[in-house]
């Protein structure tokens, strides 16, 4: 067993070897500009683009000519909100998302309301799902978009999707939605689902980092974007710059597995999650589930550990590498808004620990891993005036605490 | 976020960690910060004539949280309420090698050494005060 046991599968994954040998040739032999009509090297690269487009495709069940090749999920969320928000701007100018999407929507939700659009932020419940009648409550005859992600980075939640999707096309509001999380988690489908603009990333589902898609429906309706990137007009005028070629193999070779793959990974990675789950359950008292524990990632657990600061916690299971919500472990020294906007509760956003299973955790690195945090956990608790209070029946909620740092 | 030597230290081996029987006269309790900014401290001392004889500390926080407490608590132990008082947050900030993030630790770690003081003065004020 290797230490630190990689346990943050939602931050990145390794490359799949599988996908490291599909780039190689791209990089040395097979190395011609995928836009180079005259000879042999740019036909293969071509040829190599398309079909990766196309293992893309099926992944997601679009036609591989709606795939848009980006440098990875925030560019292609930045291309569909300002792309869509541009071309569409006389038709409406309000927009719908979520407080607890991803920094990378609510940032340019905020750009486009510089730029004079609306933005209507859905409040998530308290387990982060949106629900299909708060949309609707939120629709104007106004409305361009409303931009909703699959899954939740953070707690692993899934909205729902398909229903969200059918009141969109029902009410003719084009529908994005941020499927890097859920991408090979769990089926997709943007026929049935009625997504209009979707995005994906290469190091999300074991393909490289810097590369990703935007899906953009072709037919019924028809999305049209301004594109962002000026330049020789790639990707049908979308996205200008010379193809990534080796990088859009490894993402056409890592859709395909994680297609091929999808039933037994999300049912074996959920068995390992739902382990870990039982023993922190089981060992420990005041342990909060964030998130929904119907509808979800198979492979994602967030936790809250009561009366224990979350940086402390992962400097105690430093041979565990996870995530915290804790202010402490952000640049900004704001804890987690996804889970503020969840209301769980300040102090337990501090406490929160986000645990990542992926293709290639073992069932003996989950329960080191659950032995670790349950030991730690205990140990930080005995240091806690908090937990002290707990035990001595006193909440420290009630308590009127003086100093607002 | 890479912590100095002496922050894991402390961390691994906090000092004096527990609590003193808060309602005893001779024990003055400072509890500082909140749950909901990531950081609470308890410390405590015991108090024989002016001299701190015993010190114990318990912290929810991050590391460095943990550790300015510890070190808090090891450093006024025989110490006189005046010398405890004089303290500053950044001698600790020093000794421990704090980055700037986590200045405001030390600055808890030195209002829980005024705030146990302050309590224990108050609790002999009324003493005093008595004919």
């Amino acid at each position: 067993m290797k230490l630190p046991i990689y346990m943050d599968y939602q931050a990145t994954t390794p490359c799949d070897p599988r996908v490291v040998e599909a780039m190689l040739p791209y990089f040395t032999e097979s190395f011609g500009n995928a836009a180079s009509r005259n000879h042999r090297y740019g036909w293969e690269a071509e040829e190599a683009v398309e079909k990766a487009r196309g293992q893309i495709a099926e992944l997601i069940g679009a036609n591989p000519k709606e795939i848009v090749f980006t440098s990875g999920s925030t560019e292609s969320i930045n291309l569909a909100l300002k792309g869509v928000a541009e071309m569409y701007a006389e038709k409406g100018k309000h927009i719908i998302t979520c407080s607890a999407e991803h920094k990378a929507v609510l940032d340019v939700a905020k750009h486009l309301e510089q730029q004079g659009f609306e933005v209507t932020y859905l409040q998530p419940d308290k387990s982060g799902r949106v629900s299909v009648e708060a949309v609707a409550a939120a629709l104007r005859p106004d409305t361009i978009l409303v931009a909703l992600m699959w899954a939740n980075n953070e707690v692993g939640t899934l909205n729902p999707i398909r229903e969200i999707g059918a009141l969109c096309h029902e009410k003719g509001v084009l529908f994005f939605t941020d499927a890097t999380q859920a991408a090979g988690k769990v089926p997709v489908d943007v026929e049935a689902d009625h997504v209009d603009l979707l995005c994906l990333s290469g190091h999300k589902i074991y393909g490289p980092k810097g590369v990703g898609i935007l899906y953009v429906r072709r037919r019924n309706p028809r999305v049209r974007l301004v594109a962002q990137m000026d330049g020789g007009g790639h990707e049908r005028g979308m996205r200008s710059g010379t193809l990534n070629v080796p990088s859009i193999v490894g993402l056409g070779k890592a859709c395909e597995l994680a297609r091929q793959e999808l039933p037994s990974e999300a049912a074996r990675t959920a068995a390992l999650r739902d382990h870990l789950e039982k023993r922190i359950f089981a060992e420990l008292d005041f342990v909060h589930l964030n998130g929904n524990r119907e509808h979800r990632l198979p492979n994602n657990l967030n936790v809250s550990f009561a009366y224990v600061e979350g940086e402390s916690l992962i400097m105690g299971i430093s041979d565990v590498a996870v995530s915290s919500g804790s202010a402490c472990t952000s640049a900004s020294l704001e804890p987690s808004h996804v889970l503020r906007a969840m209301d769980v509760g300040e102090d337990l956003a501090h406490s929160s620990i986000r645990f990542g299973i992926g293709r290639f955790t073992t069932q003996e690195e989950v329960d080191f891993a659950a032995s670790s945090v349950i030991g730690a956990v205990k140990r930080l608790r005995e240091l806690s005036p908090l937990y002290e209070m707990a035990l001595e029946g006193i909440d420290p909620k009630t308590v009127n605490w003086q100093a607002p740092h | 976020m890479a912590y100095s030597k002496k922050v894991i230290d402390h961390y691994s081996n906090p000092r004096n960690v527990g609590s003193l029987d808060k309602s005893a006269s001779t024990v003055g309790t400072g509890v500082v910060g909140a749950p909901e900014c990531g950081d609470v401290m308890k410390l405590q001392i015991q108090v024989e004539g002016d001299r701190i004889v015993d010190a114990k500390f318990k912290t929810f926080g991050c590391g460095s949280a943990i550790a300015s407490s510890s070190l808090a608590t090891e450093w006024i132990k025989g110490k006189t309420l005046d010398e405890a008082l004089a303290i500053q947050n950044t001698q600790i900030v020093e000794e421990l090698s704090l980055p700037p993030v986590k200045i405001h630790c030390s600055v808890l770690a030195e209002d829980a050494i005024k705030a146990a003081v302050n309590d224990y003065k108050s609790k002999q004020a009324p003493k005093e005060q008595q004919p």
